[in-house]
């Protein structure tokens, strides 16, 4: 497969997982918002955190209101990571690279894009329908499922399915974080009906609340960390994705599993390895923010290798060819 | 919606005949229309449309807000060819692109054709497409002009003529098929019952003449279709014919040559090429030949070329026979190649470079349509009677500086088909643009792209000033056997 198609492949996938996931994040967060007394902006600036962009946002946006922080996360076409940047951006990958998909996903992607662009210009003068995220989310599983039954499932299929574990890792370790940082310290609500509330809606943030209920029963903060983070059978458990980007990458080197040859087999599979072998404690000793912060580094070099390994233009004279 | 009160104008209809009544051949359709409400038929044309965008066959509009995507327009009234009158127009393509090649071989080794005082050397010469680059150059098969759409018009009298000869990447053939597809959507039950020859198969035969260039001792030659990429606005087309034959679509930036070989830079390492459908023009192929400034071509590609080590098709160098003023010269290079008279005839054209016909050019500006010799998409034309008497002159200027770059021909009264504007049907002036595949032997798409002026009495049929497009529907001879004819 063409390094750039397989480029192309592996960051649609990512914006198309980035897209459903910040969906799902401002979809929870209205409901919330919704059972929750306090003031709306403490409500709405932590879904711009897990972004990591809140300096940008307070820079373009000032105040975090429920308005400002939709329109930053939804709409704003001049923001790279916005619903509308990530479908924008998965479309014209997917058309840089229309002759390696078949004709469903294409169509697929297309009106995806045309819808989310005309709900873009209409959101000018009136407020957004919440069903409108609903549907980015439904559309994005559609997206996963034509991909599994409408394409082969040779390199480029693997391509897509590395990226977006990768980006799921990613989303569900950031939003973890930054909940577990704003909930923890909050002790009046201890023991109140709120605690349960906003534990479950970090749940739910990664759809997670339904399978968490059906194995813990109970909502306890650490026994979410321990199936957010460690679950192996949980399709958006940090451990999960690892283990499924990890398979994905032999799929496509064809090297044996717990071996390599190259740089970002070695570093994903260094990373889910050491996950493999933690249990709770290992993360509470060490504090659950230190953990991810950590997490999240060794992330972005895997990121880094995957790029360098079968993405990079490389000088001529160190290829080999096959003819 | 029907056609009572329709009016050919005067016009030579390809549906109705001058007294308003259909053509025999197009009853069926017409009376489908007729039996159709208003309502419908809108609706219809609608659900077209929303196919098309679906398809992401659209175009950015420049200027206007973010992300507004339009269509290329599309009429759901079709043209219709008979089948006899097909066959006539199609065996005077094959004869044309047969003479044509052999007339660009010629070029390119010895010249006989200049020798024999057929064409003065000047004219080929000074032709911008003419690449002494090419020169020796003996592409695979012999064959130089693999892919091509030619511009047919049909004028008052009925008669069918060539306009103008694309031997370099004509686009267009997507929107052939793709047309076809939302027309069969649309109309199943008219087409079931007029029996349109189908024009599916156009993928595949690309596919065999681009194999059929490959060293015959490769089993599975590797063929990729080589696109200045995502930003060009044939790119759809570009993405559509690489899935459609399920090969590789590819940029400049994916190839490389090594050791007189082209590779494309993989996943596992590099993977060598066969052949390359270029819909790339000449000027950009290969920097260290031709534009050196090219970030969309191959450096070594014309290298590795030359050694036979890769097929490119077109070949390049073909563009020399779609100059305008080569044109004029078509029916000679058919007869002296042949020995034959042209199948279809040209348009009568004037050559600015030549005093006499100059002096009758400036003199009936008003009348004529005037033409650069090396564009296309109808950029840089003047057609007389609809142009004012500033653009007049202003085209006088341009004849006298460079009168090789200029030709003229008489405004032709194109004919017209029904087309549907807001709720009734009024004639709108096309062409046709039918496609050969040159490989193995000469194919001819059965139909093409019937382009329209959708702008009322326009004659501007390209999609960048106001055209839209119509399918083509070829019917088969009525005993079902379509003549083989060489």
């Amino acid at each position: 497969m063409l390094s750039r198609v397989a480029d192309s492949i592996y960051w649609m996938g990512r914006y198309i997982e980035r897209a459903e996931n910040i969906a799902r994040f401002i979809s929870v967060n209205h409901h919330l918002a919704l059972d929750m007394p306090v003031e709306e902006e403490e409500q709405w600036e932590p879904l711009v955190t897990v972004t990591g962009d809140i300096e940008l946002f307070k820079k373009r946006y000032g105040t975090p209101t429920k308005q400002n922080v939709i329109q930053f996360l939804a709409f704003d076409p001049q923001y790279p990571h916005s619903i509308l940047s990530c479908l924008r951006a998965a479309r014209e990958n997917a058309r840089s690279i229309r002759g390696g998909l078949s004709t469903e996903i294409w169509h697929h992607l297309n009106s995806i894009y045309l819808t989310v662009n005309q709900v873009a210009q209409q959101m000018l003068n009136q407020e957004v329908s919440y069903n409108f995220f609903d549907q980015v989310q439904r559309n994005s599983h559609l997206f996963s499922g034509l991909s599994d039954d409408t394409m082969s499932h040779g390199e480029g299929w693997q391509f897509l399915r590395l990226g977006r574990y990768i980006e799921r890792a990613d989303k569900t370790s950031r939003m973890l974080d930054v909940k577990y940082f704003v909930l923890l310290p909050s002790a009046e609500y201890v023991g109140t009906p709120y605690d349960n509330i906003q534990w479950s809606a970090v749940l739910k943030s990664i759809s997670a609340l339904e399978p968490y209920r059906q194995r813990y029963h109970r909502i306890s903060p650490k026994q979410i960390v321990e199936f957010l983070v460690l679950d192996r059978e949980f399709p958006r458990s940090i451990y999960y994705c690892l283990a499924s980007a990890e398979d994905a990458i032999h799929q496509i080197t064809g090297s044996m599993p717990g071996t390599f040859h190259s740089a970002a087999e070695r570093q994903l599979g260094k990373l889910k390895s050491d996950l493999s072998y933690t249990d709770i404690t290992d993360v509470m000793r060490v504090g659950i923010h230190e953990f991810l912060d950590e997490f999240q580094e060794h992330l972005n070099v895997v990121g880094q290798s995957i790029f360098e390994t079968f993405f990079a233009v490389k000088p001529v004279q160190l290829e080999t060819a096959v003819v | 919606m029907n056609f009572e009160t329709y009016d050919p104008e005067g016009f030579y209809d390809e549906l109705i005949q001058k007294n308003g009544c259909p053509r025999e051949f197009a009853k069926i359709l017409t009376q489908r229309l007729g039996d159709m409400d208003d309502d419908d038929l809108i609706k219809r044309q609608k659900a077209a449309e929303a196919v098309l965008l679906q398809m992401g066959i659209t175009f950015t509009v420049y200027g206007e807000a973010q992300g507004t995507e339009r269509i290329f327009p599309f009429d759901i009234v079709p043209r219709i060819v008979e089948a006899n009158e097909w066959d006539h127009i199609e065996r005077g393509l094959r004869q044309r692109i047969y003479a044509l090649n052999q007339f660009i071989d010629d070029l390119y080794h010895d010249q006989k054709i200049i020798k024999d005082k057929i064409i003065p050397e000047h004219v080929i010469h000074s032709g911008k497409a003419f690449r002494p680059e090419c020169a020796q150059l003996n592409p695979p098969r012999g064959i130089w002009c693999h892919i091509t759409g030619l511009d047919l018009v049909r004028d008052g009298n009925g008669e069918v003529y060539v306009l103008e000869d694309n031997l370099r990447v004509p686009s267009g053939v997507s929107y052939v098929l793709e047309n076809r597809a939302v027309l069969k959507r649309t109309f199943p039950e008219v087409f079931q019952a007029m029996h349109v020859r189908p024009v599916v198969d156009y993928p595949n035969k690309l596919l065999e003449t681009l194999q059929f260039l490959a060293p015959s001792t490769l089993t599975e030659p590797n063929v990729v279709v080589l696109t200045p990429g995502m930003y060009n606005s044939a790119y759809y087309e570009h993405s559509f014919l690489a899935q459609q034959m399920g090969v590789q679509l590819v940029e400049g930036r994916d190839l490389v040559v090594n050791d007189g070989f082209v590779y494309m830079r993989t996943t596992k390492g590099l993977e060598r090429v066969d052949v390359i459908y270029r819909r790339v023009d000449d000027d950009f192929i290969d920097p260290k030949v031709f534009r050196k400034d090219s970030m969309l071509g191959v450096p070594g590609l014309m290298d590795a070329y030359r050694q036979g080590h890769v097929a490119m098709a077109n070949a390049p160098g073909t563009g020399v026979a779609d100059d305008k003023v080569v044109y004029a010269y078509v029916p000679e290079i058919i007869k002296y190649y042949l020995g034959e008279d042209p199948i279809l005839p040209n348009v009568p054209t004037y050559l600015c470079w030549d005093e006499k016909d100059r002096k009758y050019v400036l003199e009936h500006l008003n009348e004529l349509v005037v033409k650069p010799a090396n564009e296309s998409g109808g950029k840089g034309m003047l057609v007389g009677p609809h142009s004012t008497k500033a653009e007049q002159d202003e085209f006088a200027q341009l004849i006298k500086d460079s009168p090789r770059n200029y030709i003229a021909q008489p405004t032709l009264s194109l004919s017209r088909v029904p087309t549907l504007i807001d709720d009734h049907f009024e004639g709108r002036h096309v062409d046709l643009r039918p496609y050969i595949l040159y490989g193995k032997d000469i194919h001819v798409i059965p139909g093409g792209l019937t382009r329209v002026a959708l702008e009322k009495g326009s004659l501007v049929v390209n999609s960048s000033r106001g055209g839209g497009s119509k399918d083509t529907w070829v019917l088969q001879q009525p005993n079902g056997v379509q003549t083989q004819s060489q």
